[in-house]
């Protein structure tokens, strides 16, 4: 096995969780990817924020509609089944807690449930979204993300140093390297990549990492 | 009780200096780009309307409506969620040169903010930005355990819509997700526009079908065959 899953694995990993009949959000970018690994059999009905509930796949290069995208605006369809809803109301399913599960990227995310993921802070044009909603909103707020930065810093850290975008809001935390689950404000270890021992995990986190029960492989097929 | 309008300068003329204008649309699904396009040819001309709130999910997308308003010099503020596209120069430049105001709001919380001004409702709590820099100067308060920041009503002179059907009392419905915004905005500004893609008579749309109730529309014009910002844009059109 790789040192370290690809971001489609991490994306199948996380797509794995999401029940049957579930009604899902799923954050703008990496997280869409999610929606490509949706076990067989399971039926999972997408939410997104501009106004949407049912759509699909993108049409194909040529069929484009734009008024209906989604919330990165990209170009999609519909499933039947599919409602238009005005902003308010989406954002009442949202906060109102009437979805099951929303997977959302991150920068960093605290052992208490912390999540930093909308600002890299000062110099740039600050830009939300539905972000600091979509964490209070769904019964299951789980990130999907690489274990460490790009040069090497743990993203699981004891405190976020970024601005935070929720506070005590992650329930789930699915990376290239382990499943993480958020329990009473610490980092519980669920699955951990076969290959590698919970020494150099946690050499590779910024808090601990908290075995609570075992600990099984984080195994996933190549995607 | 007929509210169409001759053409949209007659619907759109008397918008002034200082307004605060809420501007239907996400991305370029529901912008009204007709609308906009005349309030830039009046400044353009006579410098006016200058100086306007616009209040919207983005802050404009390459050379085409906001970002076209943003450009021309006619907005001193923007209110909204996610001033970044595909192309934002438009705002990005003014925003770090300071020539721009920005009010950064959570989506949802724009959203809720717009419908509480529509609803007569001048403030509500949300658990949305709790805890973060948006909440700052916020009162907030504890209910079952969580806690809940306080947010006010968020009112405006104008709204401009994009309708996909109107009838001649303003009942309204809109194409696919194009709507968004533009419910909640009809009903919070104190004169709501709209441009539609056709009229009709009372009766030509099934009361069953309404989404904006005609009583939160004020001027109709129809714009038959609507600019899409979205198609605009991938032309490399300039507005």
């Amino acid at each position: 096995m790789s040192a370290k899953l690809s971001n489609a694995q991490i994306a199948w990993r996380a797509a794995q969780d999401i029940p049957d009949g579930a009604y899902v959000n799923l954050g703008i970018g990496f997280p869409e990817m999610v929606a490509k690994f949706k076990p067989e059999g399971r039926e999972v009905v997408y939410h997104t924020e501009n106004g949407i509930l049912g759509f699909g796949e993108a049409p194909p290069a040529g069929q484009e509609d734009w008024d209906l995208i989604n919330a990165g605006k990209k170009p999609v369809t519909l499933k039947p089944g599919a409602a238009f809803f005005h902003h308010a109301d989406s954002f009442a399913m949202v906060r109102g807690g009437h979805l099951d599960v929303a997977i959302l990227g991150a920068f960093e995310i605290a052992e208490n449930g912390d999540l930093a993921n909308w600002s890299t802070g000062p110099g740039s044009v600050p830009a939300v979204g539905g972000a600091m909603d979509l964490v209070h909103g769904a019964k299951r707020v789980a990130v999907i993300t690489d274990h460490v930065t790009k040069d090497g810093r743990p993203k699981l850290v004891k405190k976020c140093s970024l601005p935070l975008t929720g506070v005590g809001c992650v329930t789930r935390v699915y990376t290239s390297l382990a499943v993480v689950d958020i329990v009473d404000k610490r980092f519980v270890l669920r699955e951990k990549l076969p290959g590698m021992s919970l020494e150099e995990l946690q050499g590779l986190t910024g808090a601990k990492l908290v075995v609570d029960g075992g600990v099984k492989d984080l195994i996933v097929p190549e995607v | 009780m007929d509210k169409v309008r001759a053409d949209i300068e007659a619907a759109t003329g008397d918008i002034r200096d200082g307004a605060s204008v809420m501007i239907g649309g996400f991305g370029g699904s529901g912008a009204p780009i007709e609308l906009i396009g005349a309030l830039i040819e009046r400044y353009r001309k006579t410098g006016s309307p200058g100086s306007l709130t616009v209040i919207n999910n983005n802050a404009g997308n390459g050379a085409i409506g906001i970002a076209a308003m943003i450009d021309a010099g006619m907005v001193a503020k923007m209110v909204c969620s996610f001033p970044r596209s595909s192309d934002p120069r438009a705002f990005t430049e003014r925003y770090l040169a300071g020539r721009i105001e920005l009010e950064l709001v959570p989506q949802g919380t724009l959203a809720e903010r717009i419908r509480a001004a529509g609803a007569g409702i001048p403030a509500f709590y949300t658990p949305t930005s709790y805890g973060t820099q948006l909440a700052e100067g916020k009162p907030v308060a504890e209910f079952e355990g969580r806690h809940y920041v306080q947010e006010r009503w968020l009112k405006a002179d104008v709204a401009l819509i994009k309708a996909e059907l109107a009838d001649r009392k303003g009942n309204l419905t809109y194409n696919k997700a194009a709507r968004n915004f533009a419910p909640l905005m009809a009903m919070a500004a104190a004169t709501t526009i709209v441009q539609a893609r056709r009229i009709v008579e009372p009766g030509g749309i099934d009361p069953e079908h309404v989404v904006t109730p005609g009583i939160f529309v004020d001027r109709i014009v129809e714009v038959a065959e609507p600019k899409q910002e979205e198609v605009l844009l991938r032309e490399g059109a300039k507005q």
